[in-house]
């Protein structure tokens, strides 16, 4: 990029120069990264089929648990961590944590579609009915994720690039905020009656089932920041993309302004 | 403090002159007090029921207050004036809170007599103390989150589509609390137990969400 | 015949600076919208006393500028810095010292004139409010129509009304954007005494009318385009020199 420099005028603000460094830093160690994602969640699929034991009240069907669980966890860590970085955002004025935060809720959301529905074909094959009102984990991240679609109505609907950017890290810290509240609340609300599989299994998981769950929480782990890093590298090459056009069209244009007309500085005091 | 107590006098100012939120939002509650009437077929309500009637009833209510909130600062240009003034910006967020529970407190000083006359037989002037508080607590909740989403709705282009979405999610928690709160209050026979619980449930809300607003509110104001 | 009431902004600070500090000091102060520049490197010292106009086309800025001194607006990158206090850092200490005169008159329609005034005043803690509200009532005409709701009066009394606000606090900056627009020249006369150049405080104006606005200013501010391509005396600019700012764009 060294030639660039030589060609374009220096009055343009240094800061834009800082992103091309941040764009090698998103884009780094993403190939291992993929690589130990595809491994990890090759070996949750082989240890859920054929090492796992069958659950004895609810048989195979309970297998989507090993996905389910793990993609909540994750989707819920994430949206916690989109607060944490919302707020770095907002204490160093630095976009690239806006961005990371917007992508952190993105990834979230998709995941929390996944949750929803392996949530929903586990209802079904547990108890009959698309959707209970019996498990509260699954309640509560209904409301969370209401919540967090409105981040992109909200987004959409700001104008000022500035200001968009304050706003959706204050949402995020936010929202970040009310999951663990919204998760008590709901938690005391529900009646124990129906047996919570969740609460079962994490109390005396054998062996087995134990390590299947670890393992596939851990690939669902690294699927989440693959994915994360993978948006962010390309969000930031398109971005770059739009500087360069902006700056080329400046340039064909004949330049900001004409030469300057009359600078005569005001005498000092 | 001077400025808290400017800024809302301000509102509550206009908001007599004007006449725009409180009736609105009292006859927008007592018309869906009919509209429950019909469309649960019910002639009298008690325990869940009366509680969840009750509760969805005064939030669809609030919303109509909170979406006016702060709609004559950024028509008429107050903003520019408030945040140009010597002042802690969050008074602004205070005394619009303030000003949005005295808008809840007078939409409930009519709407609960007449959910009471409409629905309920019997007890509810024992209920009455209890209920208060509930509905206090609740209220504030309400009023800390939802001047702080006016705030920020009322910068974007869709503000009156944004705020209840936005709202609705962020005080299901209220509703969950409250509504249990007032379950057994509305029961017949009239009971107690279970209510602390709840109330407690409300007053975290209310710290977490009351600190986490005023910790956030000068983002929101500066440019 | 209006006296003047002795008014303390209570609220102010002691600003005791000495003489020789610049009212107004700009250092490549940057202002971004999104990707685009509003402002870039904009250097510029104003005096106190002085008067400041500043001429360019739309778009080039200068409400922007005025919006940043008011501390409306937060630096991007560069210095700013009004009466010695570098912005944001001190906006607090800033703002008792500034009146902003806007496009918007910044009243609620639903007040009366007297009690949008009565509200500021207490914003700024101005002391004897009631008194210094009349003075200005007074001075601008608008005693008559004081008590009825802004929303019934006219533009060019609105505008009045918000000349009063903008000096209420006697503020020591004065930011005026198209002071006498709406305002016919029997209010502009009116106004004089309380927003005029020898009122002797330091004043920043954005105007489109090149004649007043060169007759009134001690220091002149051409942009276009977020830059300054004029920064001079006034004695040693002309009209011509300024229309060239509105020339054809490329």
């Amino acid at each position: 990029m060294i030639w660039c420099s030589a060609f374009w005028p220096t009055r343009y603000s240094t800061s834009s120069w800082r992103i091309d460094l941040e764009s090698t830093l998103f884009g780094r160690g993403l190939k291992p990264l993929a690589v130990a994602t595809t491994v990890l969640l090759a070996t949750t699929l082989a240890l859920v089929f054929f090492y796992a034991p069958n659950d004895a009240d609810q048989g195979f069907i309970q297998k989507i648990f090993y996905i389910h669980v793990p993609l909540a966890i994750v989707a819920l860590f994430g949206f916690v961590a989109a607060g944490v970085m919302g707020a770095m955002h907002l204490r160093t004025r630095d976009d690239s944590w806006d961005a990371r935060s917007y992508v952190a809720i993105h990834m979230g959301v998709i995941f929390g579609v996944a949750v929803l529905a392996t949530g929903a074909i586990w209802a079904k094959g547990s108890w009959g009915k698309w959707w209970v009102w019996d498990e509260p984990t699954l309640v509560s991240f209904l409301i969370v994720f209401l919540l967090y679609v409105t981040y992109y109505p909200l987004r959409y609907s700001i104008e000022d690039p500035q200001r968009r950017a304050r706003y959706a890290s204050v949402f995020a810290i936010t929202a970040g905020a009310f999951v663990p509240i919204n998760f008590i609340a709901v938690r005391l609300a529900e009646n124990l009656v129906h047996p919570r599989v969740l609460n079962q299994t994490a109390g005396d998981m054998p062996g087995e089932m134990r390590l299947t769950f670890l393992v596939a929480l851990a690939g669902i782990a690294l699927l989440y920041v693959t994915l994360m890093k993978l948006e962010l590298t390309s969000k930031n090459a398109r971005r770059q993309l739009r500087r360069l056009r902006m700056l080329l069209e400046d340039e064909r244009t004949g330049g900001a302004a004409p030469p300057p007309v009359a600078t005569v500085p005001a005498k000092p005091v | 403090m001077r400025a808290i107590a400017a800024i809302a006098r301000k509102d509550l100012l206009v908001e007599l002159r004007t006449k725009e939120s409180v009736p609105a939002m009292a006859l927008f509650a007592v018309t869906t007090f009919v509209i429950f009437h019909f469309g649960l077929d019910r002639d009298r309500l008690e325990g869940e029921l009366a509680a969840g009637v009750l509760w969805v009833t005064l939030l669809f209510a609030a919303i109509l207050g909170i979406n006016r909130l702060f709609v004559a600062e950024r028509e008429q240009g107050g903003f520019d004036g408030i945040l140009m003034a010597p002042i802690e910006r969050t008074s602004l967020l205070i005394a619009k809170a303030g000003a949005l529970i005295v808008y809840l407190v007078a939409l409930e000083l009519i709407a609960l007599p007449v959910f009471a006359l409409f629905f309920i037989d019997q007890g509810f002037w024992d209920a009455v103390p209890r209920l208060a508080a509930v509905i206090l607590l609740a209220d504030l909740g309400l009023a800390v989150v939802g001047a702080m989403l006016a705030s920020i709705a009322v910068h974007t282009r869709a503000r009156d589509l944004l705020l209840p979405i936005l709202l609705l999610p962020l005080t299901v928690p209220v509703v969950i609390a409250a509504a249990a709160a007032t379950k057994p209050l509305l029961s017949v026979p009239l009971e107690t137990s279970g209510v602390a619980k709840w109330v407690a449930v409300l007053a975290l809300y209310d710290l977490v969400f009351g600190l986490l607003a005023y910790a956030v509110f000068d983002f929101l104001m500066e440019d | 015949m209006a006296v003047e009431p002795t008014v303390t902004a209570s609220a102010g600070p002691e600003h005791a600076a000495a003489p020789s500090v610049d009212a107004i000091a700009l250092d490549r102060l940057v202002r971004n919208y999104g990707e685009r520049a509003a402002l870039r490197q904009v250097s510029f010292r104003v005096t106190r006393g002085t008067t400041l106009a500043v001429f360019g086309p739309n778009g080039a800025g200068k409400t922007t500028l005025l919006r940043m001194l008011a501390t409306l607006l937060v630096p991007h990158q560069g210095e700013l810095s009004v009466f010695g206090h570098p912005l944001p850092r001190e906006a607090y200490l800033v703002r008792p010292l500034v009146g902003l005169l806007a496009h918007e008159p910044l009243l609620y329609h639903d007040l009366s004139a007297r009690e949008n005034l009565d509200f500021y005043a207490r914003l700024y803690g101005v002391e004897a409010a009631h008194a210094r509200i009349a003075y200005l009532l007074e001075v601008t005409g608008m005693t008559a129509r004081a008590d009825e709701p802004v929303r019934n009066l006219s533009r060019g009394m609105a505008q009045r009304i918000a000349i009063c606000r903008a000096v209420l606090h006697a503020p020591d900056l004065l930011l005026l954007d198209e002071p006498r627009a709406h305002l016919d020249p029997e209010a502009a006369a009116m106004a004089e005494p309380l927003i005029g150049a020898h009122t002797g405080i330091t004043r920043v104006l954005v105007t489109h009318e090149i004649e007043h606005g060169l007759a009134e200013a001690d220091q002149v501010l051409g942009l276009r385009d977020g830059t300054v391509l004029i920064d001079s005396p006034a004695g040693q600019i002309d009209a011509r020199q300024v229309r060239a700012l509105y020339g054809a764009r490329s």
